[in-house]
């Protein structure tokens, strides 16, 4: 267990680290885009006295080393800071009234977690139950046929999958909705089934790297000796996979769930658009047209810790289930 | 009040006889129903502060729903009142007394009244306050509260369009002593208050009980405006039923939105127009007949064609469309000529012309398709175009007003002078030609005084003519509205507004369940 603990230390410094490296070098390819807020905000009306008057503002006349550290020191306090949006309705208004970015990130931040979710109850048990089939019944048509299917969704652009779903489920069907405009009141069945279109879409982009990896592992642990020795014993092979394989399967599955779970928060951004999906990624690109730093920063620092902790999830489970890894020598 | 434009009545003409030809019964104009509109055009920066107000989402929503102005252009292009019942001016047209409507509560319950108007308008002058209409209301020198309900603005100089100006949807009546709370809440005067706002994602709105345009306008019972920017996720929402209008068709879509016999796309040609400005005071542009060469070496109707995809009228190089009221439909067309321009070219004493034309899709979208296609027309003149593709980041900052020739695009304005004192006076900010001419700047300040309409009709005419003419801008053509709406919903086959898209930004009180 003491090595779980270390490692779990570790990571979690590590994590911190990479967060910080993040966030400058977002800092920095932010300020490197051509325009900036005050020219994105204004557009034709970008005059050189209104694009002063905003810099003023917000504060953009300082170096953005100075901003930078501003900012960070704040992050550090927990305070995630108030978007350039609010800075300037609020000095337009002449009041104080700022909405910080937590308020304006906590929906939004909900209803992306909760397409993640559902996504993955639907991907994860599909691709797994997929992967150990196409194990079972390997070189078959059913295998070649799951593969074929998978991995012409996974090339797919997600947006092409998505018109191709509104397609077949939205226009001709007309059994889902093609709006994913999901409401803070919704009661839980309703939600789902607005955002079924979604998360269907990122299952079919997601299924093919878990139901592969999920099928592989367990080939390769079919021609172990112990296996043979379960099959000599005269055990179904169905029992096999899943009793004797799939456990010992299990930690590079995992990781790759991990990894897949991580994408369904940062990868979400076309799809969200494409259904008009309240979540991160619709903010996310958002912000980046005005070139709204503060609001980008965060994103990106949710994107990655979401990457981090997911990884570190998988390292441990991976160790948990891996009983040399859990007593080493 | 000329009334409707040519084209305008065109349109409509062609609209009411689409909808007799489908032989569908128009049903007269009854409450009831949840109204779902889609619109492009949202932002989570989004507000109830009309100052900032830019995109199609807030103005519907905001100046077309839950607030209103003091005056009103109705479908037919003319003045009527909003909040305001009468007006009249003196004979200079400098001092404007407005009666206001009496019986007219806020949201919140608090009556509408002469203080609501002049804190509303203070708004827009406030120290560090942004505003889009601050230059209207700059002019005023003196609000006057005559009575609770009459109002007297002083103007710095005459001004014959100002209740039109009043009718901006930025110059929108706030409640006195709660335009914060107003501005974080939506409270307003407008047919439908505020249920819940979620910017950038969606509004909720449903209809006041009682309300002065009862039995004119607002006539469903709720309505829901969902933020959809992305133009495909927009029409498949309106394909399947789960908006009943929309805006901004992607004109790719067109046909299959056509073979959908539940859906109707409606346009109108109003003063969106999209521009060649250059810059005047710099070499060859600073030559008369260089900018004449180039104004008939661009084939307007191909551009027409191949960038609007037919959703446009070709352009006469003003800036003045047909949603304006003193719009000269019958000014002599600058046409396609390339012998001409190579004539004006040797007049010019040049030995062909060699120029730069920047451009990019943030001009307008096709912009860049529009530049190549003036290249290869002004081929056949002699003329060498050199298209240049600028970002699309930092466009309006770093090219336009900037590099000598450029790709631009207006949204028009309500008024001539409005238009012409944005961008064609001597020495304002946004003149993206230099363009300075004497007998221009004087009818300009003529007619802005002038009260009476066939002497302003005349001036305007001559001003549209001498920029055609003479001015520094090539407009090759004015680029419809295009929207679209379910079966579902109906006008009544009413005149559709074309001073903004959806119906002048209004489709949420003028139409109806059919």
């Amino acid at each position: 267990m003491n090595s779980v603990l270390r490692i779990l230390v570790q990571r979690i410094g590590l994590g911190i680290l990479t967060l910080f490296i993040v966030s400058i070098v977002i800092f920095g390819s932010v300020n490197l885009l051509p325009g900036d807020f005050a020219q994105a905000i204004l557009g034709q009306g970008a005059t050189d006295e209104a694009v002063a008057a905003i810099r003023e503002q917000i504060g953009l006349t300082k170096p953005f080393w100075v901003r930078y550290f501003d900012w960070l020191g704040a992050l550090v306090t927990g305070d995630l800071g108030v978007s350039y949006s609010q800075l300037m309705f609020a000095a337009n208004m002449g009041g104080d009234q700022l909405i910080p970015i937590t308020t304006q990130i906590a929906p939004r931040f909900y209803n992306t977690m909760f397409l993640a979710g559902l996504t993955a109850m639907i991907a994860v048990p599909f691709s797994l139950f997929l992967g150990v089939l196409a194990a079972l019944y390997r070189g078959s048509v059913f295998d070649r046929g799951a593969n074929i299917f998978t991995l012409s969704s996974i090339s797919s652009p997600e947006f092409f999958l998505a018109y191709i779903l509104i397609l077949f489920l939205a226009v001709q069907g007309q059994w889902l909705p093609s709006l994913a405009s999901v409401k803070p009141d919704m009661p839980l069945g309703e939600r789902v089934y607005t955002t079924l279109l979604p998360a269907l879409t990122l299952t079919l982009v997601v299924t093919a790297h878990m139901m592969r990896m999920t099928r592989a592992a367990i080939i390769n642990l079919l021609a172990s000796p112990y296996i043979e020795m379960a099959r000599l014993k005269g055990i179904s092979p169905m029992r096999v996979v899943v009793k004797h394989a799939l456990p010992n399967a299990l930690a590079p599955i995992i990781n790759v769930i991990a990894l897949n779970l991580a994408y369904l928060i940062t990868g979400v951004v076309v799809v969200e658009v494409v259904f008009a999906y309240p979540g991160i990624g619709n903010l996310f690109v958002d912000a980046v047209r005005t070139r709204d730093i503060p609001m980008v920063q965060i994103c990106c620092l949710i994107f990655a810790a979401a990457y981090i902790l997911l990884n570190l999830t998988a390292d441990v489970l991976s160790i948990l289930s891996n009983p040399r890894l859990r007593h080493p020598k | 009040m000329h009334s409707i434009s040519r084209r305008g009545l065109l349109k409509t003409g062609a609209a009411a006889g689409v909808l007799a030809a489908t032989g569908m019964p128009v049903r007269a104009a009854q409450r009831g129903g949840t109204f779902k509109l889609g619109l492009a055009g949202a932002n989570t920066s989004d507000s109830w502060d009309g100052r900032t107000h830019s995109d199609s989402y807030m103005i519907v929503t905001a100046h077309g729903c839950v607030f209103d102005c003091l005056t009103e252009v109705n479908a037919n292009g003319e003045l009527v009142g909003e909040l305001a019942e009468s007006w009249e001016a003196s004979a200079d047209a400098k001092t404007w007394t407005f009666k206001l409507r009496q019986g007219v509560t806020f949201h919140n319950g608090k009556p509408f009244g002469a203080d609501d108007v002049i804190e509303s308008l203070q708004m827009h002058t406030a120290e560090g306050a942004k505003s889009a209409a601050k230059p209207i209301v700059s002019a005023i020198t003196e609000m006057k509260k005559l009575g609770e309900h009459e109002v007297q603005f002083t103007l710095a100089a005459g001004n014959a369009d100002f209740p039109f100006l009043m009718s901006d949807y930025h110059i929108l009546m706030y409640p006195a002593g709660m335009i914060e709370e107003a501005i974080a809440k939506g409270i307003g005067t407008g047919l439908y208050k505020v249920d819940s706002f979620d910017p950038g994602v969606r509004t909720l709105m449903s209809r006041v009980d009682s309300h002065y345009k009862d039995g004119k306008a607002g006539w469903f019972d709720s309505v829901e405006v969902i933020a959809i920017n992305d133009s495909s996720a927009r029409m498949n929402a309106l394909m399947t039923g789960q908006i009943d209008a929309a805006n901004r068709v992607d004109f790719k879509l067109e046909n299959l939105l056509k073979a959908n016999p539940n859906i109707n796309i409606f346009e109108v040609t109003g003063n969106q127009h999209y521009t060649f400005p250059m810059l005047t005071n710099l070499s060859p542009f600073d030559n008369l007949k260089v900018r004449q060469a180039l104004k008939f070496a661009i084939n307007r109707e191909e551009m027409v064609e191949k960038v609007l995809l037919g959703h446009g009228a070709v352009g006469n190089d003003h800036p003045i469309g047909p949603a304006n009221q003193y719009y000269a439909a019958d000014l002599p067309q600058n046409d396609y000529d390339p012998d001409k321009a190579a004539a004006l070219i040797k007049e010019a004493g040049l030995d062909g012309l060699q120029v730069d034309l920047s451009s990019s899709d943030a001009a307008f979208s096709g912009a860049v398709d529009a530049a190549q296609l003036y290249q290869a027309s002004a081929k056949a003149a002699g003329i060498d175009i050199n298209v240049v593709q600028e970002p699309a980041d930092g466009y309006w900052s770093n090219v336009w007003l900037k590099k000598p020739w450029v790709a631009c695009y207006w949204s028009g304005r309500a008024t001539e002078d409005w238009m012409f004192s944005t961008a064609y006076e001597t020495g304002v900010p946004w003149n993206d030609t230099k363009w300075e001419n004497a007998r221009f700047q004087e009818l300009l300040l003529l007619a802005r005084a002038e009260l009476d309409q066939a002497k302003r009709r005349d001036m305007y005419t001559e001003m549209q003519a001498l920029i055609s003419s003479e001015g520094g801008t090539v407009v090759p053509m004015y680029a419809n509205y295009v929207d679209a709406h379910s079966t579902k919903i109906t006008n009544g086959g009413a005149t559709i507004g074309n001073l903004w898209q959806l119906d002048s930004s209004r489709i949420i009180e003028r139409w109806w369940m059919a």
